[in-house]
């Protein structure tokens, strides 16, 4: 399902939406820095930072809500400047609070999102189906907006956002205010939407950045200050440090004169950090040596960066710099 | 693309009480002046019917009725103007037009004519009134279409001035009390400035303040007079004040 106005032959490993330089002023302020943004098809990308950073900012820009000073926004390979009807078709846009109008039905809504982003008519009603049916409106067709609660709006919102099909699907919070059971259903729909189109999600809550993004772009300060995969920054570090509990431990330099370790540090006076020589596995001798030497072994477990570490890191760091 | 956003408002406006009550009361103050007049021609018709080249019933009773409703759209116009773009930038809805791929233009002139349309309604119910006598009377068609087009381009020149107003500020109230002052503004100009003006003989002056002033470019409709120099005049500042809302639009969005 295509409705965009020119079809391309979509090339699975083209990136759908990419931003150079992207920099907007507001006067002397800078809310966003030469930011620089690529997003293949299937990706889902999860872009973090403190309030005030510049996520919704860069939003808008990549949107064409907010033209840049200085930067360029191309979608599907289309530039957003030279060229904005047709690569704001290919692009479905949620915004921090849902364009709605109230006094409209939930149908009447989605069948006029539909024509404004240029769905053929005779495809319409089956668009507007299509995703009331995505986002769980199926029962709601009929009633007005304004009449649905707050959970029920931002599926609304979510629902004008892919009426149209678009390649690249653009979402700011998406999940605020709403409660554990809808919070889990949006994230299945997200992880759902970036099957066929690439989503953009800005968020706080940093535990849906690692259940449903495949990448992260942490912004501070309207910089890019970190850019890597989910499963690189659980990698990373995993597997060759893990975080060691004994009842009666032996001092820190017994520890790190095992054999395979290379730096042992204590967390608390029964909890230790050890980590590993590159290469080596030891986590079998260290159990074997703790069992011998009767340490008390209690717990063994593989220590996680968790992306609240590298955020509070990155986004504090710079602020006492 | 410019129909969907008319169609678009015509549908929130009469989805909301505000387009209702105003719609009612035009109607029952112009039927108020409609009955009024009628009730003063049957009391003149005698001295008229002795008079040579007496003004008719279409002259005594739908005059004065379109120069009332004109007053009136003096401020039910900016009243309904400030959903346009003011209101919708307050409840967040624009971000729906801006990321759909339809240009500014297209969102001005689709919002413009979903208005105007309205208040095309307005005008047509008002004309209906005098037509009403059509079997009680000889009624003059061409004052009463000449009072109805200059009615039609009145309403969209007011439209396209409030409009713009209304893309001057994100509160409503205050894009509706701007847009009444606006048009206030030139109603006293339109009627000072302009004479003043010409009796100098600046005449190029004399002409801009001409355009600038929508009421009294009506007031040749309302002689039953087709002046293609008022209807250029009402056709200019229309066009003047929607390519101003287009670039203002523009410039928002370079700005922030």
């Amino acid at each position: 399902m295509d409705y965009a106005v020119e079809t391309t032959m979509p090339d699975p490993l083209a990136a759908t939406i990419s931003a150079q330089g992207l920099t907007r002023r507001f006067g002397a302020h800078v809310a966003v820095n030469d930011l620089a943004l690529e997003l293949k098809r299937g990706e889902v990308l999860g872009l973090l930072g403190p309030n005030g950073a510049g996520k919704t900012t860069t939003m808008q820009m990549l949107t064409g809500n907010l033209a840049p000073s200085a930067g360029t926004v191309r979608i599907c390979g289309i530039d957003l400047q030279d060229d904005p009807v047709a690569a704001k078709a290919r692009v479905g846009y949620l915004p921090e609070v849902p364009p709605l109008y109230r006094e409209l039905t939930v149908n009447e809504y989605l069948t006029l999102a539909a024509k404004l982003h240029r769905v053929p008519r005779a495809k319409r009603a089956e668009a507007v189906g299509a995703a009331r049916q995505r986002c769980g409106l199926s029962d709601v067709g009929g009633k007005l907006i304004g009449a649905l609660s707050k959970g029920y709006q931002q599926r609304v919102g979510i629902a004008q956002a892919i009426v149209h099909a678009p390649d690249v699907v653009i979402l700011d919070e998406p999940t605020v205010g709403l409660d554990p059971n809808q919070i889990r259903e949006i994230r299945s729909l997200i992880r759902e939407l970036g099957g066929a189109h690439s989503v953009i999600l800005s968020t706080h809550i940093l535990p849906e950045v690692e259940a449903v993004c495949d990448r992260v772009q942490i912004l501070h300060h309207g910089r890019i200050v970190y850019n890597d995969t989910i499963a690189a920054l659980k990698g990373v570090e995993s597997g060759s440090t893990v975080v060691l509990g004994l009842r009666r431990p032996p001092s820190l330099g017994e520890l790190a004169a095992l054999p395979g370790v290379a730096k042992a540090e204590a967390l608390e006076p029964q909890h230790f950090s050890i980590q590993f020589a590159t290469g080596a596995n030891a986590d079998d001798a260290l159990v074997k040596q703790a069992a011998a030497r009767d340490w008390g072994l209690f717990l063994l477990k593989p220590a996680q960066t968790s992306l609240e570490d590298v955020f509070v890191n990155l986004t504090r760091r710079e602020d006492t710099a | 693309m410019i129909l969907t956003i008319a169609g678009k408002e015509l549908k929130t406006l009469f989805a909301s009480p505000l387009a209702w009550v105003l719609l009612c009361f035009v109607q029952i103050i112009i039927a108020f002046v409609f009955l009024k007049q009628l009730d003063t021609f049957f009391q003149i018709q005698p001295q008229l019917a002795s008079m040579p080249n007496a003004p008719g019933a279409t002259d005594v009773i739908a005059a004065p009725m379109f120069g009332i409703a004109a007053a009136l759209f003096l401020f039910a116009v900016p009243i309904l103007a400030m959903r346009l773009i003011a209101e919708e930038r307050r409840n967040q809805t624009m971000v729906l037009l801006m990321s759909a791929p339809v240009s500014m233009t297209e969102i001005v002139l689709g919002k413009f004519l979903g208005l105007t349309a309205f208040f095309v309604g307005v005008v047509a119910l008002a004309t209906l009134m005098p037509l009403s006598l059509a079997g009680a009377t000889q009624l003059d068609y061409g004052l009463v279409a000449s009072l109805a087009a200059g009615l039609v381009l009145l309403a969209a020149a007011f439209v396209a001035v409030s409009l713009y107003v209304s893309c001057l500020t994100v509160h409503p109230v205050a894009a509706a009390v701007g847009a009444f002052a606006l048009l206030m503004g030139m109603l006293l100009m339109g009627d000072t400035a302009g004479d003043g003006l010409r009796s100098r003989g600046w005449g190029v002056a004399a002409g801009l303040a001409q355009v600038l002033s929508p009421m009294k470019n009506f007031e040749a409709f309302r002689k039953g007079m087709i002046d293609s120099y008022a209807i250029s005049c009402l056709v200019l500042l229309t066009a003047l004040f929607l390519v101003l809302a287009i670039r203002h639009l523009d410039a928002q969005r370079l700005r922030g």
